[in-house]
């Protein structure tokens, strides 16, 4: 099949067909990142913007490693060393980028909807590193190439998504995938970060994490972002890791072959502790990150590979 | 593939399995043997002829050579200009290439732009000693200075004919059909 998309702006508008051939196609990519020489001449002339109004290391790393070793032109703009900071609106910059004639921009803003104001307007393909408490799609699309590597399949299986369901892009892109690819996908976290019609999403939710656990064949943690406790969400981080953090003694709930996910960056403790967290028997958070590269190189290829 | 097209089978299953055993001779006789030698199939098609070359020659040595695969797409030259973005298949190369005579396998050479972009390729993994080609057509109209070492069959075609290799692996018959496009 043709890739027709001129955007990636979330997980939602993506059919199946669509992520299964993005997931083969990332796993061709896997090997260049082993190879002696990391680099393939696929993107030779091509200019790629990561444009990051919001802090990132590992996909704003991992998109510019994927744009370099697809041998495009890679430049990183963040929001606090440009004009951003002199009061420039973001359809301005957008305006402004366009016509530089780059060929993808990649943007990340706290802002839901962001990307797609950007993809209405500009040319270009807009790729959505994360727009405010919305979507991830390139995280949700990496962590079904790992849980697709580990598991042999995607359908079938049952995935418990635990924590800050409300803020968190990360399980909104992954609910949407996951689900269209077939797994059953519970929640669990306190009321007070799931948003209120969670169910009409099909899963099933959860207040306690141990009911979440039972029988899952994959573990997804959610980086509780300690920004948002001034807003009162959850009354102490201690409070919090007593009732729902992934430890030795709750994950002998879910399956013997748990594999254990995290998106990043770990708070240690909080919402996982450290011996799960650096267990290779069943963490995958690291190979997580090694995927990420190959999704991302993916994108880039059935984005820019053609239709001039 | 369709019957209506005038198609003409220019070689059949003994056919292709007489060139192959040629070829694996003549790939040992040219390198006195199968040292240092390794195969690299081109996909798809190259893939399965250089399965094929490998089982003769471990079968005449008596000893297993290894075998690379190789997937060219992403250093073809007409990637960002064609419409379609083509399918990317798995490169597996699980050896080091360095010092070794690579013999590239391929099913039909035609204008050398894919054995250009596997050139580039492998020298990417490594600095071989030399690199060979081992074609089981050559349909003529090279667009670049590439030849063959090895040749299955000449087949001189006009650039309205197609050339099409079909092997068991893949469409389920062992012929070379020439077919004039409409």
């Amino acid at each position: 099949m043709k890739f027709e998309k001129k955007d990636i702006l979330g997980i939602k508008d993506l059919s199946i067909d669509e992520i299964n051939l993005i997931l083969e196609t990332a796993e061709s990519f896997l090997e260049i990142s082993t190879r002696k020489i990391k680099k393939v001449p696929t993107l030779r002339g091509k200019t790629i913007i990561n444009l990051f109004y919001e802090a990132s290391t590992r996909t704003r790393t991992s998109f510019e490693i994927a744009g370099k070793r697809l041998s495009a032109d890679t430049i990183n703009i963040s929001a606090s060393t440009s004009s951003v900071v002199k009061g420039e609106t973001l359809i301005d910059t957008a305006r402004t980028l366009e016509a530089m004639n780059p060929d993808v921009i990649v943007i990340r803003h706290s802002a839901s909807g962001a990307p797609h104001i950007l993809a209405s307007l500009v040319k270009q393909s807009i790729i959505n590193a994360g727009d405010g408490a919305h979507e991830h799609p390139t995280q949700a699309l990496l962590d079904m190439m790992t849980i697709k590597e580990r598991k042999g399949k995607i359908s079938g299986l049952k995935v418990a998504i635990i924590g800050d369901i409300e803020h968190s892009r990360v399980a909104r892109s992954n609910i949407y995938g996951l689900s269209k690819m077939g797994a059953h996908v519970v929640l669990a976290g306190p009321a007070t970060m799931l948003p209120r019609d969670i169910e009409q999403m099909g899963t099933k939710v959860f207040s306690r994490i141990e009911d979440a656990l039972v029988d899952a064949d994959v573990v997804m943690m959610l980086r509780i972002q300690l920004e948002r406790q001034k807003q009162n969400i959850f009354p102490s981080l201690r409070e919090y890791s007593q009732h729902y953090c992934l430890n030795r003694s709750n994950i002998k709930l879910a399956k013997k072959d748990v594999i254990v996910m995290h998106p990043g960056p770990i708070n240690r403790g909080v919402e996982i502790s450290p011996d799960i967290a650096d267990d290779p028997s069943c963490s995958v958070i690291l190979d997580q990150v090694n995927k990420g590269v190959a999704v991302r190189m993916a994108l880039l290829y059935l984005l820019t590979g053609g239709s001039e | 593939m369709s019957k209506n097209k005038n198609t003409k089978i220019v070689m059949d299953k003994d056919g292709i399995d007489r060139c192959l055993t040629r070829i694996a001779y003549e790939i040992l006789e040219k390198n006195k043997g199968m040292q240092n030698l390794v195969l690299v199939g081109i996909r798809t098609g190259g893939v399965y002829l250089a399965q094929r070359l490998q089982k003769k020659i471990s079968d005449i040595e008596r000893d297993k050579i290894p075998l690379g695969i190789l997937d060219v797409t992403l250093y073809r030259d007409d990637i960002s200009a064609s419409n379609k973005k083509p399918r990317l298949g798995e490169t597996k190369i699980n050896f080091s290439l360095d010092d070794k005579v690579v013999v590239l396998v391929d099913d039909v050479l035609f204008t050398g732009r894919t054995i250009r972009a596997a050139m580039d390729a492998l020298i990417d993994f490594g600095r071989p000693k030399m690199i060979q080609l081992a074609v089981l057509i050559d349909r003529g109209h090279r667009e670049l200075p590439i030849r063959a070492d090895f040749i299955g069959k000449n087949l001189p075609s006009s650039l309205w004919e197609a050339v099409r290799v079909d092997l068991v692996e893949k469409n389920g018959v062992d012929e070379v059909v020439i077919e004039e496009e409409s």
